[in-house]
């Protein structure tokens, strides 16, 4: 179970598209799969076979368990680049979940069943851990077997047999009890709420903003649309997603992750998006190598994306690879916003809305169309001169939206 | 040949004496009476008054003795009744004997070896059958041994009395009447080591002293029902021989800790400690311990076999511990 988002602890599997026995190719959809934040078409990451499915249509597991094997016992194609290390070759079977390597700990069932044990709310057992003994923990990690996924034993605690019955017949495990009734909203509330309060908890924001006078740029949006069938016309957030995309990949500072494993710069641009759903909620998922796209590509990967979120059909990777983010209010007549990192990402970039106000221009007081530009940015890895410094460049590519 | 307990433990005797020279044995009827448990019996006339000598009904003073004894160069035995009178001479055993090489330098040593009799389970009530082998473990300066079986009754004694500082030795009482073959091949044994008394594979009984035969008796039972208990006996409660302990564990992964001591602060606290600190990583379930209840041990015997872990409780313990219960 691929981890779609750093928000994401459990999947359920919706729809296989593959089958035991297909060649799968890298970038195929192969399994859709429902999160907190809607349903997300999964794609394979490697050249293969399915040897088999592991997990059936509408199970519900944590995120690294193995909901599938594939044997990849064919070459990899002709530039096949991964920062990830390569499968085995020579026909050994590669979970195709990239499995964090730890297990994740914390689901709704497992809690039941701490509190079963007579742990109450402020109890010895924190009502999120899961209850398994020393070495069930470590024939677990030794097995690839994620301890949410197995039954628990004897008073409630997961012991190594358990763990090594789960390992021998993986496909009918299912969690003990059953997942409490699924509230969409609620979910995406509460997926909203874990994201964000780790962001601030773990993240030391600092905040810059500065007005930009777009005048110029939103001319040459106009004269740029004229010419264009309606369907093709290009919106003001594509120059703004274009200007902090190319600003982006050049702050290796601010463009990446930090997780648990540190700090990764990212040479490409995956520009999360972030975008409100229907009845609630809020999603980012990543225009990927955004940096490379022109105002015309932009627009139309926007439109995509937009389309995506709201009918479904999003690919797993646009909901996991994001870089920096992008957020704008300013159809809602916000002026200025200081928004939340992210979790993991470096940075994240605020517009509010484009007002006409009076501004100096040529040495006197003018009517000009000003934005206020923000950024949120961890201070961990970058400070307050080079988020300057990057503020400074996205208003630079703000007011060049022709430049290829 | 069919030997018991006490016979062994006065053929170790006699092989001390006729040995070593500068052995002798001293303590409460230990001459003219045989001993209160009969280990000494016949002794006196072996080997004379000088060398099994009786002594006054005061366990300071003739473990002092013992002790100036052994500083002196002899090889003294020492036998108190129980080691509920042991404890009148706790200031001669921990301030004294413990300590002595410690405090000069290595230059002294008290090589004198104390016995006695410990433990519950013939009515012989709250003032003569306990079992403070635990207490003794923790003082570093001793050695603290725990036969089990015949072959410990017998031979532990001669390896004590080559020892260059203090050993105590705890013979359970409910052992000196246990029969059985004394294995020809054994002729010593070491002071080191915990021995393998049973192979299984599902669980560890660690015990030693009488806890060892039924921890034995239970395993047979649970054998029956398809657990494998192995049972560990410590022999040397002080030092602990955490290889075995660690080696046990690995193959198990669960532990039971069976002492006749009381639980609280006791040995079984230790064993548990050390097991968790040794090989945490290993446990595939809490360690258990069975122990007497916290009362002083009652007269009758329904409640003395009530107060001690039995093979009924040992089994009912182990089967908790294995998720059976």
């Amino acid at each position: 179970m691929p981890s779609l988002g750093a928000d994401m602890e459990r999947g359920r599997i919706v729809r296989w598209r593959v089958k035991q026995g297909d060649a799968v190719h890298r970038g195929q959809v192969i399994v859709e799969i429902e999160t907190d934040k809607g349903l997300i078409d999964v794609e394979c990451f490697h050249e293969g076979k399915v040897l088999e499915l592991l997990a059936n249509e509408g199970a519900e597991l944590a995120v690294g368990a193995v909901i599938a094997r594939l044997d990849v016992a064919g070459p990899l194609p002709e530039g096949t680049h991964d920062a990830r290390p390569l499968p085995r070759i020579g026909g050994a079977p590669t979970d195709i979940a990239e499995a964090p390597a730890t297990p994740r700990l914390g689901s709704p069932s497992l809690g039941e069943r701490s509190r079963a044990m007579g742990g109450d709310k402020e109890g010895a057992f924190p009502g999120d851990r899961i209850l398994a003994s020393p070495l069930a923990k470590r024939r677990a990690a030794e097995l690839g077997v994620d301890l949410a996924t197995v039954p628990a034993g004897h008073e409630g605690r997961i012991a190594a047999e358990d763990v090594e019955r789960a390992a021998r017949a993986p496909a009918t495990t299912q969690p003990s009890t059953p997942p409490p009734p699924r509230d969409a909203k609620e979910a995406m509330r509460r997926a909203v709420a874990a994201a964000m309060a780790r962001s601030k908890r773990e993240i030391p924001h600092y905040y810059l903003w500065q007005a930009v006078d777009v005048t110029d740029a939103l001319g040459w949006l106009v004269r740029h649309n004229e010419a264009r069938p309606v369907t093709e016309r290009v919106l003001f957030a594509a120059v703004l997603a274009r200007a902090v995309a190319r600003a982006a990949a050049a702050a290796p500072d601010l463009n990446g992750t930090y997780d648990e494993q540190g700090v990764h710069a990212s040479a490409a641009v995956h520009l999360g998006f972030a975008t409100a759903q229907r009845g609630g909620g809020l999603i980012a998922p990543a225009i990927l190598d955004a940096h490379t796209l022109d105002i015309d590509a932009m627009m139309r990967a926007i439109g995509d994306l937009v389309q995506r979120v709201r009918s479904g059909g999003l690919r797993g990777r646009e909901m996991s690879a994001g870089t920096i983010t992008l957020t704008s209010l300013g159809d809602h007549g916000v002026d200025g916003l200081l928004p939340v990192i992210q979790w993991p990402q470096l940075a994240i970039v605020g517009a509010g809305r484009v007002a006409e106000r009076p501004w100096m221009h040529g040495g006197a007081v003018t009517p000009r169309s000003v934005l206020t530009l923000s950024l949120a940015a961890d201070h961990r890895t970058s400070d307050g001169h080079g988020g300057a410094r990057f503020l400074q460049a996205v208003e630079r590519h703000l007011l060049h939206p022709e430049a290829p | 040949m069919t030997v018991s307990y006490r016979e062994c433990c006065k053929l170790a005797l006699r092989q001390c004496l006729d040995q070593e020279p500068r052995a002798f044995l001293m303590g409460e009827d230990v001459a003219a009476y045989g001993g209160c448990y009969a280990v000494s019996k016949g002794l006196l006339d072996l080997y004379g008054p000088e060398r099994i000598r009786d002594t006054p009904l005061s366990e300071s003073a003739f473990v002092g003795v013992g002790i100036g004894a052994a500083m002196g160069g002899m090889r003294p035995i020492v036998e108190v009744m129980t080691c509920n009178f042991s404890l009148l001479a706790l200031d001669q055993i921990i301030n004294n004997a413990a300590t002595l090489r410690h405090m000069s330098g290595g230059q002294l040593g008290a090589p004198v070896v104390i016995r006695m009799a410990t433990g519950a389970g013939r009515q012989l009530a709250a003032q003569h059958s306990h079992s403070f082998e635990g207490w003794y473990a923790h003082i570093p300066g001793l050695r603290i041994l725990a036969p089990a079986t015949l072959e410990d009754a017998r031979f532990m004694l001669p390896a004590a009395l080559r020892e260059q500082d203090p050993v105590m030795i705890f013979e359970h009482i409910f052992l000196y009447n246990q029969e059985g073959e004394l294995d020809a091949k054994v002729t010593a044994v070491d002071l080191e080591r915990a021995a393998v008394r049973r192979r299984g594979a599902h669980l560890s009984i660690l015990t030693y002293g009488a806890g060892v035969q039924k921890s034995l008796t239970a395993a047979e039972a649970l054998a029956a029902e398809g657990l494998d208990v192995e049972v560990i006996d410590l022999r040397v409660l002080r030092p602990l021989d955490d290889a075995a302990l660690i080696d046990t564990v690995k193959r198990t992964h669960r532990v039971l800790v069976v002492d006749e001591g009381w639980r609280s602060g006791g040995l079984s606290a230790e064993l548990v400690t050390r097991v968790c600190e040794l090989c945490f990583d290993e446990l595939d379930a809490p360690p258990a311990r069975l122990c007497t209840a916290e009362v002083p041990i009652p007269y009758p015997k329904h409640l003395e076999d009530a107060a001690l872990p039995q093979p009924a409780t040992i089994a009912a313990a182990a089967r908790r511990v294995c998720g059976r219960g």
